[in-house]
This record gives structure tokens, sequence and C-alpha cells, in this order.
């Protein structure tokens, strides 16, 4: 949603009580029952998700009045079950959003490394696409692209990608440019080792770790992202279940105080974003307190 | 001579981590006094407990450090006693306090004259203007040229020496009758610590001021101290008059600081250090904390720590070495 | 001072032409921008005649060259659906979106300034505790969540406020609450921040030396100083919140340059699309140099020459 000088979705402080060892257990656990909805959602979902049946449309969850035990978290608007189409929304927002921040994290670490570690023009070029590119909001950016290629899961995939690598590759970059610097850098160079080299086995490992921690520190950005695209109708296309179209299609009966279907899918989508960033927060600080540019 | 302006006896403050399981003892035990009018010097190496010390006089201690044992007078009141807000009153009023790095500590957003005139116009309730009018006299008094433009001006407008001088004129700006000054020398550039050190003296004389000076530099003390305490790993190892400390230093410790100061008629000689390095206050030796780097370590010092001993009038230390003389 | 300006404008120019041309290669790249820049149903004759124009024959930099003039003059095209020129449907509804932003951003401030410095001075104490709980939800709840769940109490449940539509101040509440809260959580937590690293700096160590009541060290002293990391983010977020609104603008239809947005892509109304995206860029773009020199000039110490 926001980016650059913007608030990144960081925390500056650790929760104790949810901790157990220092291991941050409940964001973790959320984050493997979610992935574990994913990859089983055959298995687990009673209904298929993109079928209704339209005589059963807007029934409430099983405990409200008028809802029924056959459809625990109710129906929509086309009498799809609720519970079935979270489900496999989880599917859909974890592979997305994964693959888009591992994507991201590539592209923008390799060419992080290269701008920092090559410098001249190479990092000329590299940063000024990068800063122009950071100007614009994410969320913008990614609408403007969507609206240009398409609704489709992968070209949202591709383009949250092209859209978040940016933040990788000036973290990288920072990061190569001082790890320049250190000895064993310098020895290896005075040792003739060549150039790709010396970025491959002293320079990435190195950066890896605030790879990471900025990978799942985007997870949360990117998963709201992608919800607001499909919320737009330029994200993941009907009848594929997102919960950003879930949202979309809930707004419809919302004026008529069908609030369960506007109520879950937000819910699943805070959940999957707080344990990200909580997560994200811990790594950041187990890693190394000093990440302060993350 | 009459009552002592400052005393302080058996004082210790201590670190205490949050969750209760780490000490570190910052001041142990220290005991001094200072009659009117006096310069004592404090000295000792960084993490000696200090500057601990000066904040525990003014019972401004950052959070989790406490004032654990002892007593604390001034101008005959006892300090421990009294409330948050009568502790208020005292600082910046009757006793003063000069930081080390006057950059850091004037405001950088509000002019010199605002600062100066700050205390005025808290503790003694003066007008806008006439706090302001003092602010220009103080200004004067500090050796500032122009006083009427400078006042106006912020911070960064001006060199390290003239902002060290402005931190000066606020500490004597409601008539203190005790100033401390922490290492207030260290970050100017040598040709213009003389100059302050000498209008730290005028100021003194004018004003009557008693002067705590916490340095880790000898040749300050030598030249602007009365008395002199030694600090070593929060406790006082030596205390005494100046003059007879150099010229006889009964601690191990100060022996060995005053000979490592580098002599110019000295030419063949090597440098002397002290072996070793200052221990980590969370974790002091067992004994008299000094002993694993002294040369003169006895048995004894490994297991006990060693009480004051009376070493010559008004001259203590602490060593087993002096074992024999009663405390005076 | 003067070469400061000079150089952040050179930049800011840079950037601007940057922007331009990402807009400019993304549209072309996916192969023909015809599809994207002709009205849905037009004749064969229409297309050929939207190619010429283009100059999709020419060269690609004399492509960018009209590219960018055009920009300069404001000529964004024209929309399909309304038939005007986008440059004049994007300013008539600029000032609903700074509206709305404004009272969004004094939202944020009012409640994320107040809570941070509660924060800092009393920390680990109950506001602490309560700001940091504050801060997950609101960075962890999409915006337009946030919105949906509010048109469902306030409208559908309580019946107080308009679900939608602008005109009374009634309106505005609730776009501006549901835009704010993100932001609110991010002010408390850079005031937060930004207060104990004053706090711990030594003329505050001074200022308590001298005397001063608390209140006096912290309202005057600490205050002034920490507010401008806060103050400076604060402003960049307004533009932010101008371009970023979309979806809250589409939750509540309010009418502003998101909403513009979104009906652009619902009625494939690209040049919409293009107009917002670049022009949107560009006010970013031009408000990070003002605050910078803005910046430059509050603060006495950059002022007065580095």
């Amino acid at each position: 949603m926001a980016n650059g000088r913007a608030a990144t979705l960081t925390l500056p402080w650790r929760l104790p009580r949810f901790n157990i060892q220092g291991w941050p257990l409940i964001p973790i656990g959320i984050l493997i029952v979610l992935a574990l909805v994913a990859i089983f959602a055959e298995l687990i979902t009673p209904y298929n998700p993109e079928i209704g049946a339209l005589g059963d449309r807007f029934r409430p969850p099983a405990w409200v009045a008028g809802g029924s035990d056959k459809h625990l978290l109710g129906t929509d608007h086309l009498g799809r079950d609720v519970l079935s189409r979270l489900i496999f929304g989880a599917r859909v927002s974890m592979v997305v959003g994964f693959m888009a921040v591992i994507f991201a994290g590539f592209v923008g670490t390799f060419l992080g490394i290269l701008s920092g570690y090559l410098g001249g023009w190479v990092d000329q070029v590299i940063m000024r696409v990068t800063d122009s590119w950071l100007a614009l909001p994410g969320l913008t950016f990614a609408i403007f692209l969507a609206a240009i290629v398409g609704p489709s899961a992968t070209n949202i995939v591709i383009v949250l990608a092209l859209v978040f690598w940016t933040r990788y590759a000036r973290v990288v970059r920072g990061e190569v440019l001082s790890l320049r610097e250190r000895d064993y850098v310098r020895l290896a160079v005075v040792a003739g080792c060549s150039k790709w080299k010396i970025m491959q086995k002293h320079i990435l490992p190195n950066v890896v770790n605030s790879a990471i921690v900025l990978a799942t520190l985007q997870l949360g950005v990117v998963i709201v992202t992608e919800a607001s695209l499909s919320f737009l109708g330029v994200g993941v296309p009907p009848p594929q279940p997102a919960w950003g179209l879930m949202l979309a299609d809930g707004k419809k009966g919302l004026m008529a105080g069908y609030w369960w279907l506007t109520v879950f899918p937000g819910v699943c989508i805070m959940l999957l974003v707080l344990s990200a960033n909580l997560i994200g927060d811990w790594l950041r600080v187990k890693f190394d307190p000093q990440l302060r540019q993350l | 001579m009459g009552a002592p302006l400052l005393e302080l006896a058996g004082l210790s403050t201590h670190y205490i981590s949050a969750r209760g399981t780490r000490v570190t003892r910052a001041v142990e035990d220290v005991s001094l006094t200072l009659d009117a009018g006096q310069t004592l010097g404090i000295v000792g190496e960084s993490g000696s407990g200090k500057t601990t010390l000066a904040l525990s006089i003014l019972r401004l201690l950052p959070p989790g450090a406490r004032i654990v044992a002892g007593e604390l007078r001034f101008e005959g009141e006892d300090l421990l006693a009294k409330s948050a807000r009568e502790m208020r009153h005292i600082r910046g009023k009757r006793i003063a306090m000069i930081l080390q790095d006057p950059m850091a500590s004037l405001n950088p957003l509000f002019t010199v004259g605002d600062q100066v005139a700050e205390p005025i116009r808290v503790h003694e309730h003066a007008t806008r203007r006439s706090a302001w009018d003092r602010a220009r006299g103080l200004l004067a008094s500090v050796r500032i040229a122009a006083p009427e433009r400078r006042v106006r001006e912020h911070p960064h407008e001006m060199s390290g020496g003239m902002r060290q001088r402005i931190v000066g004129a606020i500490a004597i700006s409601c008539g203190p009758r005790l100033l401390i000054a922490d290492e207030p020398t260290t970050s100017l550039d040598v040709t213009i610590q003389a100059q302050y050190l000498r209008l730290l003296r005028d100021l003194q004389r004018q004003h009557g001021l008693a002067l705590i000076f916490i340095t880790h530099n000898l040749g300050i003390v030598a030249r602007m101290c009365d008395t002199v305490a030694v600090m070593y790993a929060g406790r006082l190892v030596e205390s005494g008059p100046v003059r007879q400390i150099f010229d006889a230093p009964a601690h191990p410790y100060t022996r060995a600081l005053l000979e490592s100061i580098p002599r110019l008629s000295d030419v063949e000689a090597r440098l002397t250090a002290i072996d070793g390095q200052p221990p980590d206050p969370a974790a002091l030796p067992g004994g008299c904390a000094f002993h694993p780097r002294c040369l003169k370590a006895l048995d004894r010092c490994r297991v006990e720590a060693p009480p004051r001993f009376s070493v010559g009038p008004q001259h203590t230390a602490a060593c087993w070495l002096e074992d024999g003389s009663p405390l005076a | 001072m003067r070469k400061f300006i000079l150089k952040r404008l050179g930049y800011a120019v840079l950037s601007l032409f940057l922007l331009s041309f990402t807009i400019f290669f993304f549209v072309r790249v996916t192969g023909d921008p015809t599809t994207l820049l002709v009205e849905p149903g037009a004749s064969r004759e229409d297309i050929a005649a939207l190619q010429q124009q283009l100059g999709l024959d020419r060269p690609v930099w004399v492509q960018y060259g009209s590219f960018v003039s055009n920009l300069a003059r404001g000529d964004f095209g024209r929309s399909f659906y309304y038939r005007t020129p986008v440059i004049e449907l994007y300013l008539s509804r600029l000032p609903n979106s700074l509206l709305l932003a404004v009272a969004a951003m004094t939202f944020s401030l009012l409640i994320g300034i107040p809570s941070g410095i509660l924060a800092a001075v009393r920390l680990n104490g109950v506001w602490d505790r309560g700001g940091k709980i504050f801060a997950l939800l609101g960075l962890s709840m999409p915006q337009f969540w946030v919105g949906l769940l509010l048109i469902l109490f306030f409208s559908v449940y309580l019946g107080w406020l308009p679900s939608s539509g602008s005109g009374t101040p009634l309106h505005v509440l609730m776009p501006a609450f549901a835009l704010g809260w993100y932001f609110a959580a991010a002010h408390m937590r850079l005031t937060r921040s930004s207060m104990l690293e004053v706090l711990g700096s030594e003329y505050i160590k001074l200022a308590r030396l001298k005397g001063l009541p608390e209140a006096l060290v912290i309202g005057k002293h600490a205050f002034k100083n920490a507010l401008i990391p806060v103050l400076t983010l604060a402003g960049i977020n307004l533009v932010l919140m101008i371009n970023i609104a979309v979806v809250v603008e589409t939750v509540f239809a309010w009418p502003g340059v998101g909403r513009l947005l979104y009906e652009g892509i619902a009625f494939r109304d690209f040049p919409v699309v293009q107009a917002t995206i670049v022009l949107g860029g560009a006010m970013i773009i031009v408000v990070n140099l003002v605050v910078d020199v803005l910046y430059a000039w509050i603060d006495p110490r950059i002022r007065l020459g580095r």
C-alpha cells in the first residue's frame, strides 16, 4: 500500500507474550496453518468454491438465525459456500504472495548485488530506474501494469514482482557497498578471483539475511496489494476465489447487512498480514538489530 | 571552615537490569567532602563511575539506576530525603552541571538567549525581559563578544569554545553554590582549553563557587584542583590534597596513572602504560578491583576489598599495602 | 542553500523524465498500444488513423519525444467514456481527493502524534502497550476493509453516517478514517521512535539538569525536535494518500482522482488510467522536492549553510 519514504510495514517492538524461547509461536503457527490449508485445500473444502446453488444465496453463518450447518460460514450472492472459498482463497493469496515476493527478491537481490559491486554505469542505470519506480506508490503502479496486461493470476505475480523488486535492490545495494570494503573481499580481489566468483561466494551469502527479512516484511504489503487489485477487478479474475474478490462481491450485499461476506475474508487477510509482519519483525531483530534501514 | 558544603558518606549507586538479574555497581561506597569555594577533582578512566557519581549527587539517574546506600548532604540538607519537586528546585539553581559536548548540550532549534534565560525564568519567575537582560549580562561575563547580537543566535552559529561558554553561562545563571563540570574541556581544541579553564577559575572566585571537576586529565587536576579523588571501578581508591597525592601517591593505581604521563624530559624511556583493561563494571573481580593489574598485589588483595586507610593529613587510600595505618 | 535547491530541482526533473519514460515504455512494451489507446468497438479505419496519429511507424525516440511534449503541454488525450480531455477530468476531481487527504491526514496526526509522545514518555506503560496493539492493527488491516467495516457498522447497523458520495461533513468522516487509519499507526510509530531518540539526547539531559519542570522539558525541548521527521513524513504521506486512495474512494464512491482511476479501469478507459498514474507520480516527485526544500529552510542548521 505505502512505500518509499512512507512507513514500510515494520514493527519496532516485540510482543513478549507471544514468544516462547524467543520464537513467535502464534504468528508462525498461523502461517503454518494457512499454508496447510492452502496445500490441502481440496481435501478440506466441503464444497466446490466456484459453483453455487442459486437457491441457497446469502445464507448467514451457521450460528445465526437462518443459517445451517451445511454452510458453516454462510454463502455468497451466487450461493457459493464461503468457507470453501476462503480455503481456496488462501491458496491464491499465499501462492501469489509468495511467488511475487520470491521473484521480486531474486531479481532485486541480483540487480542490487550487480549495482553495488560493479558500480559505474551499471549502478547508475539500475539506481535511476529504482529511484523513479520507487517514486510511484506500489498500489498505483501495480494497477497501471495490471490494466495493461489484463487480469490473471500469473500476470499478477509478474506485476507484483515488477513493482516490488526495487525495494530489494535498494537495500541489497546498500549492504553490498559496505561489504565491498571488507578485508576478505579485498583479499579475494587481490588473489585474482573473477568478479562473478566474488559476488557469488562472498557477497551473496552475506546479503541473503537482509533479503529474507525484507521478504517477510514485504509479504504483508504484497498480499494487501493483491487483495486491493482483486477488489478493484484487475487482480485475480473470477470465478477464482481470492479474498480481495470476495470482499468486492461482499460489498454488493453490504447494505443489506450480509456482514459475513465482508468480515471473514478481511479477517483472513488481516491474520496473514499480521503474522507475516510479526515474523518479519522478529527475523529482523534476530539477524541483526542494526538492520535499521529495513 | 564551618560545615562542609557537600558531604557524601558511603554512597553507592547500582544499575539493576530489567529482570533484576544483573547488578552493575557503578558507584560503590564513595565518601567525600567538599568545602565552600574549593575545587575537587574526580579522576578516573571511562567506566570508573565518575559521571554516575555526578548524576547521583543531582539525583538525575537514568532508568535502572538507583542510589542503594549511603548519605548525601548539601549545605547540611539531606538530598536523599528530598522529593522530586524539591530536587528540581535545587538543580540548576543551587547545584549546576556542565556536560562534555557543548554542541550536543544545546538545543539546536532555540536561540542561545532563550536557553540562558530559561533557568532564570523558571527558578526565579523572572519576566521575559529581565531574564533576557540578565542573559546578555551573563554572556558578557563569560567573555563572549557582542552579546547583544550573539544572544539571538542559534548554537550552530558559534564555535565550540563559545558554545561551552554558553553552557557555563547557563550553569551560573541562578547563582549556584556548587558547579559540577563533567569533562568540560575534552571536546575543545587544546588552545581553547586553557582559556576555558581560566574562565572557570575566575567565575569561581567571583561567585564563590565550589567546583567539582570530573576529568581523566591529571594535568588539569594539577592546575585547577585543591583536592582530588581517584576512582577505579566505581570505588574511591585514593583521595586527598592535590599536592600530596602528586608528590607521594599511595595507591598503586594512582602511582601508575602519574607514571603514565609522558614527560618531555624522558627522552629515552618508553611510554609506560598500565597493563590490562579496566574491568567490566557488571563483572568485577573479587577482592580489590585493581588486583589483576597491580604489580604489588598481595594474596589478600584477591580475596578482600580493602577499606580506606589514612596515609597523611586528609589523605586516604584504599589499599592493603597501607594496612597498619589507622583511618583518620 | 541555493546550490542545494538547484541540485534538488535537477534531481526532480530527472525523476520526472524517468517517470514519463517508464510509463511510455510499459505502454509500448506489450506490442501494439493501439489496443489500449483505442476505444472499444472502434472500426478498422479508426485504428489505422490512430496508428498514424501516434506515429507508430516512426522511430521510438520520436514517439517518446512527442509523448513527452504532449505531457508537458498538458495533453493527456481524451477520455473514451466522458469524451472530455482527461486533464480537465483530473483537475476537476483533484480538489475532492485533496479534501479527503487533508481530512485523513488531520485525523492521522491528531491520533498519531499524541499517542506516540505518550508512548515514548511513559515507556512500557499502558499507553505504550496499547499503542503497540494499535500500530499492529493499523498496519495490518487493509484500508478498504476498514472502510467496509465502517460502513457496516455506522451506516448499516447504526444508520448514522451516509455510506457513499460526498457533500456534507458527515460524508467525509468514514472515508477519512479508513484512509487515515494506516497512517495514524505509521505516524504514531515514527513519533514514538523520534521522541525516544530525542529524549536520549544531551540537550534534554541538560534541560533536566537546569531544573526545568518535566512538562517544559517534554513540551518545549523534546517536542519540537521530535516533530521534525514526523512532519516531513506527513508532508510526503499527504500526496501518497491522494494516490493510494483509489480503493477507499471506490468503496465510498468518493468523487476523487482515485475513483477516476477505478472508472478508468472499469470502463477500459486507458487514457484516464495513464494520466492518473503520470500525474500522480509527478505530484509525488514535486512534493518530495518541496518538502526537502522546506525542511532545509526550517531547520536552522541547514538553512545557514552546511
